[in-house]
């Protein structure tokens, strides 16, 4: 690491100070200043100095490093969660740049800290995944290089098999009430209903009583069930009851760690960047600009937030809707008097000068999450000035073209895209499928079907480490179908007709 | 930052694995033929991915803007499977890979006798020499030493004057380099039957024989002869190019290759190498005995190996294999193939290679 110049401490003090005065509370930032292969080599390890020794960060260095070389891309910055924050400043750039990044960065550093979705990862990740090195590389030693190397793919084609929706539940994952104490059935096993004799025949007439034993029938054998409840956090799962040796076990758990501490980023992209733009935006143009800057600024800027057809930029999506918020709090265009306004003049000129904005959006950043992000605050207004579109590929001419600007469709389908990061929401139904140990997940099937050929890989990586077959349900082509693997060769039922025959 | 070039290392490694699993399929590519050396050649292979649960790309996004216009339809993930990764490697590289996914054993040179080759290298100093060659370094600390000894170096003023006879050059030295020089003797059939899929063949074989014999001797040469009924030396495009037609008379093959190596390559200095090709169509009974003659008594004598590769032309199959067959049943020095199709190339390799001799 080459030391920060004199120069750039001083602006760092001063942007920080700017920072603090705007209300931004953050860790300790440290900026470090590398060139360009150590930027790349960063880029590739997700930003740490030390992973585990991988061949998939080789091929995204490989490939930054052939980018850069072409000048296709150039990472600026970079930052990590961490207490303290690192960032990372590309040695070379304009002082511009160096102070645009480091107002970026605090929006960041700013964001990390506050927002609640990051509130259970863990601040000295820096040094965790030291350590997790560390293991994988005594593992590597002692288990051979490809041994360990092929556990790890199986693991990480699994890796998005987390609960995104732990962030609200308590570490220990304690059963729930119906767990608890499940009502014992009555002595007849049904649930009559009490009457008196000559009544029975009509308060439990026979096709209730029948409904009454199916239901606890079906109950009994959730009961016997396990998990009893279908289970997002399949790694969790795997990494309790999979038959696994111990460094398997270990390397289990620290793809899953890993796995939880990146899922906030990917689930705060837009807003994050958002933010960030929002505060280098601010930070730079009211305060520390300097005449000579302005335009190399404005060009960086307008690079940063531009737009490219048949791609979503996070940056000029979060930052809009974040200005949008905030002009919105601060006109007082919300709340039932306007939902109900219909006159367009009065929507358009609007103004109940509450100046709430700047409060409302330190909210947003510290409640939301993308997915509730756009789900509460995209409006049609923001949506017709900003151009959003649904694209989609036409069939017969194989060209992505556009295939609408209404409102509610863009709002779904922006919805689809940030509804778990975009992937399909797989649940691990039973881990004793058929009383013979096979495991049985089920993709909850939106719309769209799972990618076939990946499908069987990611289910083969599964009997890798549960060891007995795996099948998922999910629907393809319109029919109810189960896939699976054995560890030697894939297989597929319709689950239709199985019912049928 | 070496830790990311031991992971960059370990993917190098793995696409490396890749290639050679496959490397049957890249032997008959046409893109590689003619290059040479340290030269590039980018193989593409399906990119390595870590595939997890993902829907079916459906084609469906959102999107900013005006939405038309250029650019329109640039999707920003193609369909899964196309991605494709290039690879590269240098011909020397392909040529390591060959050897590993064949199994080819290591080239022993034949004899121990070494040719001295020269090589100029500039490490020597001297007090004349060609301006351009000056070492300033040296001159500065003669004329220093020289101003001291003499009591004009003036701590105070440290000014030294370089003068003409303190002017130091570097001059070049030579350095005796061993070397073994190897030549391959390419002959071809050009006779009428010998069609241009057959050259092809012919022009893939040698190129990866090519290949593997220079990554053992750095400095090969190569000869090539073509024959019908006469033969005569050409250079490497006509070899692959030319056609002719008319009859086939191997033995005046036979014949032209022991005059140049007689005239060029003395076999006390070199270690030859012989690759015959024909579609096996000899003229006459008469003119093979001749050729096994040859080869048994002049040719087979002076070489390090004898490589016999045998096209099929038309679905016809000449019978000098057989004749070479008969003759020689299980001489080391002889390497006896039949390459019927492009698929069969990698077999005919490993035989012709795997004496390593």
């Amino acid at each position: 690491m080459i030391p920060l110049p004199q120069e750039l401490v001083d602006a760092q003090a001063r942007i920080e100070d700017i920072a603090h005065e705007f209300g931004l509370t953050f860790f300790p930032v440290v900026f470090e200043m590398v060139d360009y292969k150590q930027m790349n080599a960063l880029a590739a390890y997700g930003g740490f100095p030390t992973r585990y020794p991988h061949w998939r960060f080789g091929m995204e260095y490989q490939h930054l490093s052939k980018s850069y070389e072409y000048g296709l891309h150039k990472i600026y910055e970079m930052v990590i969660n961490n207490d303290p924050t690192y960032a990372y400043l590309l040695e070379g750039n304009t002082m511009m740049d160096q102070k645009l990044v480091m107002a970026h960065v605090y929006g960041h550093a700013d964001f990390f800290y506050n927002n609640m979705f990051f509130a259970h990862t863990i601040r000295k990740m820096v040094d965790e995944m030291a350590n997790h090195a560390t293991r994988i590389r005594r593992y590597q030693d002692r288990y051979g290089i490809e041994r360990v190397e092929k556990f790890i793919d199986a693991c990480l084609s699994v890796e998005d098999l987390i609960d995104p929706n732990s962030v609200f539940q308590s570490e220990a994952r304690t059963p729930a009430p119906s767990e608890q104490a499940a009502p014992e059935p009555a002595a007849d096993g049904i649930g009559r209903l009490p009457a008196e004799p000559y009544m029975d025949r009509y308060v439990n007439p026979p096709e209730y009583l029948e409904a009454q034993r199916k239901k606890v029938a079906e109950a009994q054998e959730r009961e016997q069930r396990f998990p009893s409840r279908p289970e997002r956090d399949v790694l969790g799962f795997l990494m309790e009851h999979a038959p696994l040796e111990n460094w398997e076990r270990d390397i289990l758990g620290i793809i899953r760690e890993e796995a939880y501490y990146f899922l906030p980023q990917r689930q705060t992209k837009v807003m994050n960047e958002g933010w960030a733009s929002y505060w280098h935006s601010k930070i730079m143009t009211q305060r520390v600009l300097t005449d000579s800057e302005i335009i190399d600024y404005a060009d960086h800027h307008s690079g940063t937030v531009a737009t490219s057809p048949g791609k979503l930029n996070p940056y000029k999506l979060g930052l809009e809707l974040m200005r949008d918020i905030e002009q919105r709090w601060n006109r007082g265009q919300f709340g039932p008097e306007w939902d109900s306004c219909d006159d367009l003049a009065e929507r358009a000129n609007w103004d109940r000068k509450l100046g709430l904005g700047r409060a409302k959006i330190f909210e947003v950043r510290r409640l939301h999450s993308d997915a509730t992000f756009l789900d509460e605050f995209l409006t049609p207004e923001f949506c017709q000035e900003q151009k959003l579109f649904v694209s989609e590929e036409n069939q017969r001419t194989g060209k992505t073209v556009v295939a609408t600007r209404e409102f509610e469709q863009v709002k779904q389908a922006l919805l689809f895209n940030f509804t778990n990061g975009g992937r399909p929401v797989i649940e691990l139904t039973d881990a004793n499928h058929d009383n013979r140990s096979e495991l049985l997940l089920a993709h909850r099937h939106v719309g769209i079907d799972l990618r076939d050929d990946w499908a069987r890989e990611v289910l083969e990586s599964l009997v890798r480490i549960w060891k007995r077959p795996v099948r998922i349900d999910t629907t393809g082509g319109g029919k109810r179908i189960r896939l699976g693997h054995d560890g030697k060769s894939a297989s597929e039922t319709h689950l239709d007709e199985r019912a049928a025959s | 930052m070496h830790r990311i070039q031991s992971d960059a290392n370990r993917f190098r490694q793995i696409v490396r694995g890749k290639v050679r699993e496959e490397l049957r399929k890249h032997l008959g590519s046409q893109e590689l033929i003619g290059r040479q050396g340290k030269q590039v050649v980018s193989i593409p292979i399906p990119q390595l991915e870590l595939p997890h649960f993902a829907h079916d790309p459906g084609g469906r996004g959102v999107g900013q803007g005006e939405g038309d216009g250029e650019g329109q339809g640039q999707k920003a993930g193609d369909k899964p499977g196309k991605h494709l990764l290039e690879a590269e490697f240098t011909v020397e590289e392909l040529a390591q890979l060959l050897g590993e996914a064949l199994e080819l054993p290591r080239i022993e040179p034949k004899g121990k006798q070494e040719m001295e080759a020269q090589k100029s290298q500039y490490t020597g100093i001297a007090p004349v020499g060609p301006e351009s060659l000056r070492h300033f370094k040296r001159s500065y600390r003669k004329a220093l030493k020289r101003q001291i000894a003499t009591g004009t170096y003036d701590p105070k003023r440290p000014r030294v004057t370089i003068a003409r006879g303190d002017r130091m050059y570097r001059t070049s030295k030579k350095k005796p380099l061993p070397q073994t020089n190897a030549v391959t003797i390419y002959v071809m059939d050009v006779s009428g039957s010998m069609g241009s899929e057959q050259k092809e063949l012919v022009r893939t074989e040698s190129f990866w024989l090519d290949a593997w014999i220079k990554s053992h001797y750095p400095s090969l040469k190569t000869v090539y002869i073509v024959h019908d009924a006469h033969a005569k030396e050409v250079d490497r495009e006509t070899f692959f190019r030319i056609r002719e037609s008319g009859g086939t008379v191997i033995s005046s093959a036979y014949d032209l290759a022991l005059r140049i190596m007689a005239e060029r390559f003395p076999p006390e200095d070199w270690n030859l190498y012989l690759f015959h090709f024909t579609d096996g169509e000899n003229y006459s009974r008469q003119d093979t005995a001749r050729c096994m003659d040859m080869l048994n008594k002049k040719i087979l004598p002076q070489l390090n190996l004898f490589g016999y590769g045998q096209v099929e032309s038309y679905g016809t199959s000449g019978d000098f294999y057989d004749a070479l067959h008969k003759e020689f049943p299980d001489d080391e020095r002889v390497a006896l193939s039949r390459i019927p199709n492009r698929n069969s190339i990698m077999d005919s390799i490993k035989t012709i290679l795997g004496r390593g001799r």
